[in-house]
Formats: structure tokens, C-alpha cells, sequence
């Protein structure tokens, strides 16, 4: 089969000897027989450590578990710099720091089966950036926290651990869950099945706790009381 | 000078990156790739501590299991620390956020793994890795802690045998530069990878720490010794979790019947269908059916993915075709009780990379993720002694400099080191695998001496600077052939079987073995010894 590989400004098309196969498998097959030049990120072949997050026909995947077919075209993840064919410029780490998602203060307590249950999906993140190419708030506001970070977030502030929720919630109010269009982009294409859309909502819900409001809300009001 | 220098960022790093910290040193961790996408991710079934939450259990019985696993090559003041510390290990863990399943009375959950005498793992699902290390992750963060990612480790920085930092290829812009420290941790993780197609790790494992060591003069031992997990996906080399054992899974061969106790230490199981493959011509799965749909969707969703992406089979309906893969290496840098690397100085060795002599021949699951947290967190207390700050000579950045623009002048090769790396991979698995023979062992070092003897007739094809992963692959490859040649002369060397260690022509275990070939190089000449175990 041939599939068609961006390379920066160019894209290059490449034929490989498969009828069946994942991304991955191509790819490494292109760069130890054809072209050692292509370049791609990747490590643990079985879906949990993140690197080989690209799309597939504009589609966020995990190139280690996807089956690919003849002319699928194959690009770097979206709203990352690309530094070299499928690499980017991985942002977890910022973005993590901006949601602040890590316990602040332990308490200790109880933790229950269903306390765990809550948030499994959401520790089951693999921090591949899919649901951060796929989102489309980040094209108009690339300070967007983005999904990942605020599923993460809600992961921290659903344990019964967590002894200071507050400064969680108050660290994702700026360029965060207000922010979110509740589109669902990153929910689908979360290779973990994560519905951070969800989770944001949640978020809001949890907010609203500790009083804050939806500031796109409040603008309207205050619009409407100007008019 | 930083205070610690921390090479590479698994469990083991992150953990010794955190520990330190709380001891108010100033720490640098440095990952060739990034930290979320470590080894530690794919650690699936859990992590060991006698809290006897599920069943009674002791640290005794704990200590006595691993020493028994070990077959007599351990030393047991080291598995005696390691298991007596496992609950705090564990508190330590539950109090960073590790989202640990639970009982219903609220205890951490713990299940069942091979060569247990209790069900002692406690476990997230089977995502306990994964878990574990993210957990890590976002606590660095909290703490600030710096992580530098995409820095591949060339050389230590030694003089006098004093190790004062490291020579990295930042493989962003291509340069070779040094990061200096009063103490340096290496924790980069195991060699798995020379087994190329046939291992369940990731591509990533290549030994790197283990490599440097060596060529800083410094000791590596019981290289030999490598785990092979009963249960990978047989087309894919995929891992399927011993936890799918430890539920109540079947091992099956084309008969359906039944030939193990699925629940033996990994070593005989492996054997087992070793055996079942290789001598009565069957095909072995791994049968899940009874366990029920729901039952494996809430305990290993993990592992339903990936045999219906690798395999195209459903676990609930259909039996897992399997083969046993190299899965974990025992041996690695030999390291003295407070885990100082033997034969340097103010350097350390933590994770699959250092041989702190706790698994010993034959590793039990759940003791992996127990070690590199526990000794992560050991080696901190090591790493605040007798720091002080030393003059370094820039010689070692220029030599290193000058390595690397030899390996891209060169233009003449004509041999891919991709193929020969597949190769190297195949025979690895026939002839230093789970069944071993001296004649086959031979065959395979005089290709390794081959290889080795031809390296100029290889290199990189990208000449560009920036994100060269073609170089990255081949200093790889060439770290891969100096460690592959100790573990072929290692094994040649034990003429006995123990462990994950089993020659043909020697089936048992002979006292004369009952320790560890140490294996270094003084005056560009590997030097061989045998030391008895304590």
C-alpha cells in the first residue's frame, strides 16, 4: 500500500509491503529500509506511553494502535510546533503547570471503591496531546489550557485526598473551563476513551461551589442590561 | 555544579528526583525522551507489600518468597530492606494521589502474582505503572523539580574515578554538552531491547546507563540473567499482564489442555511453553473465556484493547495466542548496599538499570515497581553525604564533540544498522533465550565479535543536526552490541542453570555458580570475575 507522510512544508509518499498494519509498524519499516531521515516519536508500541500520538486523514490516533489502508495521509498532531516530519514540541509539561493538577494538600481519610472509580478513567490519561490537537478553542486562543490538563485537574479534585479543592478551581478560571465550547472533539478522539468535555462540565459544577460563575454568562447580562 | 544529576526519568528517577528534593538538594533530572513515556508506563500487574489487606501475609513471607525466587544469588540484607520498607514505600505512593484500587473496606486492593505466597500486589487496575508514574510526575511538577527532555547520555564525566556529571547530545539542536554534579544517579532503565521483536519493552530500552558505566571503567554483573514473561501477544511481542493469571486465566495449548500451574514463577512457565512450542509442536494461548466480559472490562481493560487491536481477537469470546519474550533484565550495573556504582565514585544506580542484587536469577512480578520506588527513595538519603564541588577538565566535551562529527564525516558504509539490529534481536531470542547452549551461545559472540570488528561499515544516513533520531538509533545499536556481548559471555561462562538462566547440557543448579560474574574494562580490555554471593 502508499501512504502519503508530511514533511514539513512537502509531504512525501511512501510504499510499504503490508496489507494489514499498524502506523507504527510502517513507519518504523520505512525508516530502517527506505529512509532513515523520516522522523517520528514513539516507544512502548502498546498504547500507554503517549510519543505516537499523529493524524491519520486529519485524525487524532496513537500510530501504535492503528491499522492504516492505501492513501492514508499521515500528519503531526495540530497547535504543537512541528519540529521535524511527525515530531512536535510536546506541551504537557506547561500545561500541566498552568492547571496546577497535582494533590496540594494531603488529608488523611477513607478512600473508598467508588471514590477510585470516579476519577479511573481520568488516571488512565497517557498524556498523548490528542484531545489538545483536536480541540478547536486552541486555534483562537492558544493559551487555552486545554483538555487534558483540566481532566487531570478534575482527576485531583475528586480525591477524597485532596484537602485544598479551592486552589485547584481557582487555578483553571483563567483561560480554562469557561473557555471550553463543550464541542466534544477531545472526547472523541481520546485513545483512552476520556470524555474531558464531560469533565469540564463537572469542573463547572464544582466551581459553582465555590462561587464562581460562567464570566461568558455574566457578560451577556451585563450586555443586556447596557441595551 | 548542581547537587545531583538524575539520568533518566522513570519510576526510579522520578522518585530519587523527588526524594532529593525533599532533602533540599538541587536536583536536575534528564530523559531521553519524556517522563510520561518511560518503561514504567507498561508496568501492568502491581506493586508488592505484605499489608495482608486480602489474604495474611507477612514481610517473612515476603523476604522468603523473593529469596526463594532469587535462587541463592541475591543478597538478602538487600531484599530484606527492600520488603520491609514496602508499606511505607506504598504510604509514601498512596500519599502523592496513587489512585490504588480498593477493598470493600476500604483497604488498598491487592491481588495475586506468580510465585506468591499471598496476594500481595496492590494494583490500579492494570494500569498500576501508568498510574504510579503520572502520579510521580505531577508531584515533580508541584515541586518544580527541573526535568530536561531529549537529552541522550553519551559519557560520564570521570577523573580520579570521581564521576562529576555527564556528556548528553541534546537531541533538539544536535550538540554535545555537559551537565556537571556532585553526585550523579543513573536510573535509565533495563536492555530488553536487544531483544528486538522478541521483548515486551519498549524500543527505548537499549542499556544506555549500563553502556556508560562500562566505558567509564566502572563494574556491571549478572548480565546473564533476563526475564522472560510467559504471556506477550504472539505476533506483536505484546505484553499480557501476569494479573490475567493471577485473576484465574488458563494457559492452553492447541489441545486445550491445561500442562502448568499458570501461577509458578515466570522462569518454569516460560519453560513450560517453551516447551509445549518448541518440542510438541503446539500452540499455546492464554484463556480468558471463564472470567466473563464484565469481569475483564473492569479489571484489565488494558489488556481486551490490546489483544483486539495487536491480535484481532476478543478475549471475552476467543483464546489469546501467546509466546514467552524477554520482559526484564536481572542483571545491570553492580552497586554496593548504599547503591554506589562499583568501581566510580559519587555515582549511583537505581531501577532495571542497577543490580542491587534483590531479584537475584528470576525477578517476581510486582517486586520491579517495589524496588524503584524504594531504592529511588533510598539512594536520596546517600546522594546529601560529602557533597562538595570539584574542577573539571573540559577534555571530556571535546572528545565527546569530536566523537560525534567523526559519526557524521562518515560517509562509506554498507550495511543497515536497522537490519543488522533485527538480526542481532532474532538471534538473541534462539540463542540466549529461555533454552541455552554453548554452541549456539558461541555462534551468536562471534556474530556479536563480527559486528563489532565491521562497525565502520556502518552509520547514519540523516546528516542533520536537529532531531537526528537516525543517530539517536545507532549510538543506540552500538551501546546494544557492547552490553549483548557481556550477557553471550556471561552465559557462555555459567555452565549450570538457575533462574531465568537454563542450559540444556547443565539442567541444574551446580554451587560452584552460586554467585555473580562481574564483567568490566581496564586498559580498553574486558576483564572478567566470579564473586560469591553473600
Amino acid at each position: 500500500m502508499e501512504i502519503l507522510i508530511s514533511r514539513g512544508e512537502r509531504e512525501q509518499r511512501y510504499r510499504v509491503p503490508f496489507k494489514s498494519v499498524t502506523l507504527l509498524k510502517a513507519l518504523y519499516h520505512i525508516k530502517s529500509y527506505q529512509d532513515p531521515t523520516l522522523t517520528f516519536d514513539s516507544n512502548c508500541r502498546s498504547g500507554v506511553c503517549g510519543a505516537c500520538a499523529v493524524r491519520i486523514n486529519g485524525r487524532e490516533v496513537l500510530a501504535c494502535s492503528s491499522k492504516i489502508k492505501s492513501g492514508d495521509k499521515i500528519e503531526p498532531l495540530k497547535y504543537h510546533k512541528v519540529l521535524k516530519d511527525l515530531k512536535v514540541e510536546r506541551v504537557e509539561k506547561d500545561r500541566l503547570k498552568n492547571s496546577t493538577a497535582w494533590l496540594k494538600v494531603y488529608r488523611k481519610v477513607e478512600v473508598t471503591s467508588k471514590d477510585v472509580e470516579l476519577t479511573e478513567r481520568q488516571s488512565d490519561c497517557i498524556l498523548c496531546s490528542s484531545c489538545y490537537s483536536a480541540c478547536p478553542v486552541l486555534e483562537v486562543n492558544p493559551n487555552f489550557i486545554g483538555p487534558f490538563a483540566l481532566t487531570r485537574a478534575y482527576r485531583y479534585i475528586l480525591d477524597p485526598r485532596e484537602n485544598n479543592k479551592k486552589l485547584t478551581i481557582d487555578n483553571i478560571q483563567s483561560n480554562g473551563i469557561w473557555d471550553c465550547t463543550l464541542c466534544g472533539e477531545c472526547s472523541a478522539v481520546c485513545p483512552q476513551n476520556i470524555d474531558p468535555k464531560m469533565d469540564i462540565l463537572k469542573l463547572r459544577g464544582e466551581a459553582s461551589q465555590f462561587g464562581y460563575l460562567d464570566p461568558n454568562f455574566m457578560n451577556l447580562s451585563f450586555n443586556s442590561y447596557n441595551i | 555544579m548542581i547537587d545531583v544529576l538524575i539520568i533518566g526519568s522513570g519510576g526510579a528517577g522520578l522518585t530519587a528526583g523527588l526524594s532529593a528534593k525533599e532533602q533540599n538538594l538541587e536536583v536536575l533530572i534528564v530523559s531521553k525522551s519524556y517522563a510520561t513515556s518511560s518503561q514504567t508506563t507498561m508496568a501492568q500487574g502491581g506493586i508488592n507489600s505484605a499489608l495482608g489487606n486480602v489474604t495474611s501475609d507477612s514481610v517473612e513471607l515476603h523476604i522468603k518468597d523473593t529469596i526463594k525466587s532469587s535462587h541463592g544469588i541475591s543478597d538478602i540484607s538487600m531484599i530484606e530492606r527492600v520488603c520491609k520498607n514496602a508499606p511505607n514505600t506504598i504510604e509514601w505512593l498512596d500519599r502523592l494521589g496513587v489512585p490504588f484500587n480498593r477493598t470493600k473496606d476500604n483497604k488498598i486492593a491487592q491481588r495475586g502474582l506468580g510465585g506468591a505466597s499471598s496476594k500481595r500486589a496492590c494494583y490500579a487496575q492494570d494500569y498500576t505503572g501508568l498510574k504510579i508514574l503520572h502520579t510521580l510526575y505531577d508531584s515533580c511538577l508541584r515541586e518544580n523539580i527541573t526535568i530536561v527532555d531529549e537529552y541522550f547520555l553519551l559519557n560520564l564525566i570521570v577523573e580520579d574515578k570521581i564521576v562529576k556529571g555527564a556528556t548528553f547530545l541534546n537531541i533538539r539542536t544536535g550538540q554535545v554538552e555537559q551537565i556537571l554534579a556532585k553526585k550523579v544517579v543513573i536510573a535509565t532503565g533495563g536492555y530488553g531491547a536487544i531483544y528486538k521483536n522478541y521483548t515486551t519493552n519498549a524500543t527505548n530500552s537499549t542499556g544506555d546507563g549500563i553502556a556508560s558505566v562500562l566505558r567509564a571503567g566502572g563494574r556491571v554483573s549478572d548480565m546473564e540473567f533476563i526475564q522472560f514473561h510467559p504471556t506477550a501477544l504472539k505476533h506483536s511481542s505484546i505484553l499480557i499482564s501476569e494479573s490475567a493469571r493471577g485473576e484465574g486465566g488458563y494457559l492452553v495449548n492447541s489441545n486445550g489442555e491445561r500442562f502448568i500451574d499458570e501461577l509458578l514463577p515466570r522462569d518454569v512457565v516460560s519453560r513450560a511453553i517453551y516447551e509445549q512450542i518448541n518440542t510438541f509442536n503446539q500452540d499455546v494461548y492464554l484463556d480468558l473465556r471463564h472470567l466473563g466480559r464484565d469481569r475483564l472490562l473492569k479489571l484489565m481493560p488494558q489488556e481486551v484493547h490490546l489483544c483486539k487491536i495487536h491480535e484481532g481477537i476478543d478475549p471475552a469470546d476467543e483464546l489469546i495466542p501467546i509466546k514467552p519474550v524477554a520482559h526484564y533484565t536481572m542483571g545491570g550495573i553492580d552497586v554496593n548496599s548504599n547503591l554506589e556504582v562499583n568501581g566510580l565514585k559519587n555515582c549511583y544506580a537505581i531501577g532495571e538499570c542497577s543490580n542491587a542484587k534483590i531479584h537475584g536469577a528470576n525477578r517476581l512480578g510486582g517486586n520491579s515497581l517495589l524496588e524503584i520506588i524504594t531504592l529511588g527513595r533510598f539512594v536520596a538519603k546517600e546522594l546529601s553525604k560529602d557533597l562538595r564541588d570539584y574542577s573539571v577538565s573540559d577534555i571530556h566535551l571535546k572528545r565527546d564533540r569530536e566523537y560525534i562529527e567523526s559519526i557524521f564525516n562518515k560517509d562509506s558504509f554498507d550495511k543497515n544498522f536497522y537490519q543488522l539490529e533485527a538480526n542481532l534481536g532474532e538471534k538473541f531470542y534462539k540463542y540466549a533465550g529461555i533454552k541455552r547452549e554453548n554452541s549456539q551461545l558461541n555462534i551468536l559472540l562471534n556474530k556479536i565479535e563480527d559486528m563489532k570488528s565491521s562497525i565502520n561499515n556502518i552509520g547514519i544516513v540523516d546528516k542533520s543536526r536537529e532531531y537526528n533520531s537516525n543517530l539517536i538509533e545507532f549510538l543506540q545499536f552500538l551501546n546494544i552490541l557492547d552490553i549483548g556481548e557481556i550477557i553471550v559471555k556471561s552465559a557462555i561462562k555459567r555452565d549450570e542453570s538457575r533462574g531465568a538462566h537454563h542450559k540444556i547440557d547443565y539442567p541444574k543448579e551446580d554451587n560452584r555458580y552460586l554467585g555473580s560474574f562481574l564483567f568490566w574494562i581496564e586498559d580498553n580490555k574486558l576483564k572478567s570475575q566470579f564473586k560469591g554471593a553473600k
